[in-house]
């Protein structure tokens, strides 16, 4: 989930002569025969990024691919205030049904353009509030990374694992314990060394936080900030196995070491909506999907993780889905002690807002 | 295991603390020839991206640094014509500066996001760096790290011991009486700025080509901020910098690898940890010396007509 306040107000005013030349590059003509629907989408980085941006941007791309008849308006590197709306409300004059403002600090300034436009509709990654035409979505990772942690648990040599973390926010915090505990499923004597930068975005430090903890002979890597590739490739370089976000295509930065990833597919769910609001058949809801959906996506397995270890997971798979295993099953104590769940019972994932302490077994500090 | 906790102090605290080095040493010229740059973070970044794309396009990490510097020295003439030619403000113009470059390097490096480069690699010194535990940590790292020390040393050398440093310092201390001496401060203040900014540049380049090995838009992250308040740290000595770097760098390199062992302290304090160890060392060894400050630091030269 995208967060707000991620860059700050300065930084905002920095991207703002960048972007007003970018904007007068990027934004298309509106052209001569009328399309069936005109879809926008703003991104808050660049598409390539291989993380966050790219995986939204694909997910138009399939859309598109999928319905010729749509037709694109898509803007990069869109600061999350008054921009916003501005980018939207041109958009919309230039014939937009369908926007998709793609990041979680978009909800506000998207709030306010669905009100002045009611016959426009909006879906929105991650939002907690929705509008009669303003909708949301998002899948719920847990599940994904306790898979993750089955696959790494299984391939580490050294039963130490890390992760390099923007912030100990607590669906993040939720991720690295799901990580550890389907590691520890099947290894009791995996640790997961957890390192927070502070910032969603600064590679040189993210490269020494990675060598910190490869340092201290971690030999799986993963990565919750906007873009993995520094980290999977400092990963790769020492010989260490590497663990994806976000993105499908990770895997070719770090091609040896590669285990999996957890990515986002946006596709076919761009593509429904899509349909829904060419047919008007199209309303308004808050849907979080799962391992089920066909938006949340396992990444193909890299060559090092064994074929029993791919079996576990396919296997743990089926029972998320069919609701026979949970993400957090109790007993669970925390890493100073404290006892969060009791045994027989869950952590429920209603509660993910909630998790502000990190498993048994995780050395870091949750705040 | 303490051994191992050392030694990757050392090695991350020289990884942040070249850029940050080659950073202050080209603040401490501008500022020895009177002039303030609060827009090398935008030089900064113009030589990341610059240093980035040519070592796609080409695969040669080193020509890659070369057009860094080029392309940060070529981005400051812009400050030089703003606050030398123009007489603007400094202040004013530094900061536009770097606005300016933080939008346009957004812009620019859009086609190099995600684009996978070899990079400036490490060059282990042949016999030393076999030696056990030390040699991987003494003698182990890419070029621009080896030569960032003699490089420090010889700005220090030609700021202090040649004629053009002599008549660049008279000109950050006083420009009329240097102007009455026979010197054109225009012409000193500008050649400051051509180096000044080529060094920026290539504390870009080493962040994206040697140490991220990937671009992303204001990668810098306020590096070029952290480089004006060491040359103040330094007392505007390039020999005291590289104290001061190391000492900024090895804080950064010590949090994350506190974090990594597990030392039991919030990490939003730890974050904070560089900057209280200046606070502390400010606290303890920053007695105010005279003359520390070129005496004419930000005053636009008029001219004598």
């Amino acid at each position: 989930m995208r967060k707000k306040g991620s860059y700050f107000g300065w930084k905002l005013m920095a991207m703002v002569a960048g972007f007003a030349l970018a904007f007068a590059f990027t934004l298309p003509e509106a052209s001569a025969q009328q399309a069936k629907l005109k879809v926008g989408i703003l991104h808050i980085g660049s598409i390539a990024d291989a993380g966050y941006n790219q995986a939204h941007a694909e997910g138009v791309q399939v859309m598109k691919k999928n319905l010729p008849d749509v037709e694109l308006i898509e803007i990069e590197n869109v600061p999350e205030a008054a921009d916003a709306e501005r980018v939207m409300e041109t958009m919309i004059k230039q014939g937009a049904k369908l926007i998709i403002p793609a990041s979680f600090g978009y909800l506000d300034p998207a709030l306010r353009v669905a009100k002045k436009y009611p016959d426009v509709k909006f879906e929105h990654p991650g939002g907690y509030k929705l509008a009669p035409n303003l909708g949301t979505y998002w899948a719920s990772t847990p599940e994904a990374f306790y898979l993750m942690g089955i696959a790494a648990g299984r391939t580490t040599k050294t039963n130490k694992m890390g992760y390099v973390v923007a912030l100990p926010i607590s669906f993040f915090l939720a991720n690295i314990n799901a990580f550890h505990l389907g590691a520890r499923s099947v290894n009791h004597k995996v640790e997961t060394r957890v390192v927070f930068t502070g910032t969603f975005l600064d590679p040189p430090k993210e490269a020494t936080a990675a060598n910190a903890l490869l340092d201290q002979g971690v030999d799986v890597l993963g990565v919750i900030v906007d873009s993995p590739i520094t980290v999977v490739q400092i990963a790769e370089k020492r010989a260490a196995y590497s663990v994806g976000y976000h993105y499908l295509g990770v895997q070719k930065f770090a091609p040896k070491g590669w285990i999996s990833g957890i990515a986002f597919t946006w596709g076919e769910l761009y593509t429904r909506f899509a349909k829904q609001v060419m047919d008007g058949t199209w309303k308004s809801e808050n849907k979080l999907g799962s391992l089920a959906s066909d938006y949340l996506t396992i990444a193909p397995f890299g060559p090092a993780v064994p074929a029993e270890a791919i079996k576990l997971v396919n296997d743990k798979k089926q029972d998320f889905i069919s609701g026979r295993a949970h993400a957090f099953p109790g007993p669970i104590k925390d890493n100073k002690g404290v006892e969060r769940v009791k045994a027989g019972e869950v952590w429920p994932m209603t509660l993910l807002g909630k998790m502000d302490w990190l498993v048994e077994g995780v050395i870091g500090q949750p705040k | 295991m303490i051994g191992s906790f050392l030694g990757g102090l050392f090695v991350g605290s020289i990884h942040a603390g070249t850029p940050l080095l080659y950073a202050t040493l080209a603040e401490a010229i501008e500022e020895r020839a009177g002039i303030v740059n609060l827009g090398l973070e935008g030089v900064m970044l113009m030589g990341a991206v610059a240093g980035f794309a040519t070592t796609v396009e080409t695969g040669s990490a080193a020509l890659g640094v070369l057009t860094a510097g080029l392309a940060g020295g070529l981005f400051n003439m812009l400050f030089g014509f703003l606050v030398i030619t123009r007489r603007a403000n400094q202040l004013a113009s530094g900061l536009a500066l770097m606005f300016c470059g933080v939008g346009l390097t957004a812009l620019l490096g859009m086609p190099y996001i995600g684009s996978r480069i070899k990079g400036l690699n490490e060059i282990p010194i042949p016999f030393l760096s076999d030696f056990p535990v030390v040699g991987p940590i003494f003698f182990n790292y890419d070029i621009l790290v080896y030569l960032v020390v003699p490089i420090s040393i010889l700005v220090w050398w030609v700021l202090f011991s040649t004629r053009w440093g002599l008549s660049l310092r008279a000109v950050g201390e006083n420009p009329t009486a240097a102007f009455a001496a026979g010197k054109n401060p225009y012409i000193l203040q500008y050649q400051a700025l051509l180096i000044a900014g080529f060094l920026g540049g290539v504390a870009g380049a080493h962040l994206s080509i040697a140490i991220a090995k990937t671009w992303a838009e204001w990668m810098t992250a306020g590096r070029g901020f952290i480089a004006v308040a060491l040359v103040i740290f330094s007392k505007w000595h390039p020999l005291r910098a590289i104290a001061g770097a190391l000492l900024f760098g090895g804080a950064i390199a010590l949090q994350l690898q506190m974090q990594a062992r597990g030392v039991p302290v919030s990490p939003f304090l730890l974050d904070m940890l560089p900057y209280i160890l200046s606070l502390a060392v400010l606290a303890v060894w920053g007695g105010a010396r005279r003359h520390a400050a070129p005496a004419s630091l930000g005053r636009v030269f008029q001219g004598t007509e």
